[in-house]
């Protein structure tokens, strides 16, 4: 009887093994895309947004998996949530300031492409 | 076991795959052309590192490197920050 619920475990964390494994990988190649996307954009304003993929979305993913995946394996997973809320309060606001610094800068050289008034 | 070496094998390609971003981002730092891409690619680079060293640990099966990617998460803002208002103000601290 043990060696059939050891058995039942073992499988159930395998299963989760392989969520964790499909939700690392989506996040990876989300984060992957919008890197492609930063290399690939002709603008800085187009290319300001590329990034923010892997910043959200593709953190979302490996951090939930990760939590999962330490959760199942039971040790701590304080640190993931930690991380995860970090990232979702820091990102938007590191990138509104370097979009604002980069409107500075290039209102102040009189650049054609850049609008007015915001 | 099959299942296990699929999830090997998918975790390896994730891995990979972060590897591979980071290239890219660097590759933006190199290029530039002007400094607010290079920080931009900084930005990237960083939240790149942090998000690959969370699949290292889901590899490896451990959780005492999640720290050093909360600390990255941590120090990076605040580089970002600091270098954002750099280029606005010129100076960090007035």
């Amino acid at each position: 009887m043990t060696d059939t619920a050891e058995m039942v475990v073992q499988d159930i964390s395998l299963w989760a093994e392989l969520l964790v494994a499909v939700m690392a990988f989506t996040g990876a190649g989300l984060t992957l895309l919008g890197n492609i996307g930063l290399v690939r954009l002709k603008n800085f304003y187009d290319r300001v947004h590329a990034p923010t993929l892997g910043a959200t979305l593709g953190a979302g993913f490996i951090l939930i998996a990760s939590i999962v995946h330490f959760w199942v394996a039971g040790q701590p997973v304080l640190t993931g949530v930690l991380i995860a809320v970090f990232m979702t309060l820091t990102t938007p606001v590191t990138l509104v300031m370097l979009a604002r610094s980069a409107v500075y800068r290039d209102r102040n050289e009189g650049r054609p492409d850049v609008p007015k008034d915001a | 076991m099959i299942l296990q070496s699929v999830i090997d094998i998918t975790l390896m390609t994730a891995q990979a795959m972060m590897g591979l971003a980071m290239v890219l981002a660097a590759w933006r730092i190199i290029i530039g052309p002007r400094a607010q891409d290079r920080i931009l690619g900084l930005d990237t680079l960083y939240v790149n590192a942090l998000l690959s060293i969370v699949v290292f640990c889901i590899r490896v099966n451990s959780a005492i490197y999640m720290e050093a990617a909360l600390i990255i998460g941590l120090l990076g803002f605040t580089a970002t920050v600091a270098l954002a208002r750099f280029l606005m103000r010129g100076e960090v601290i007035e």
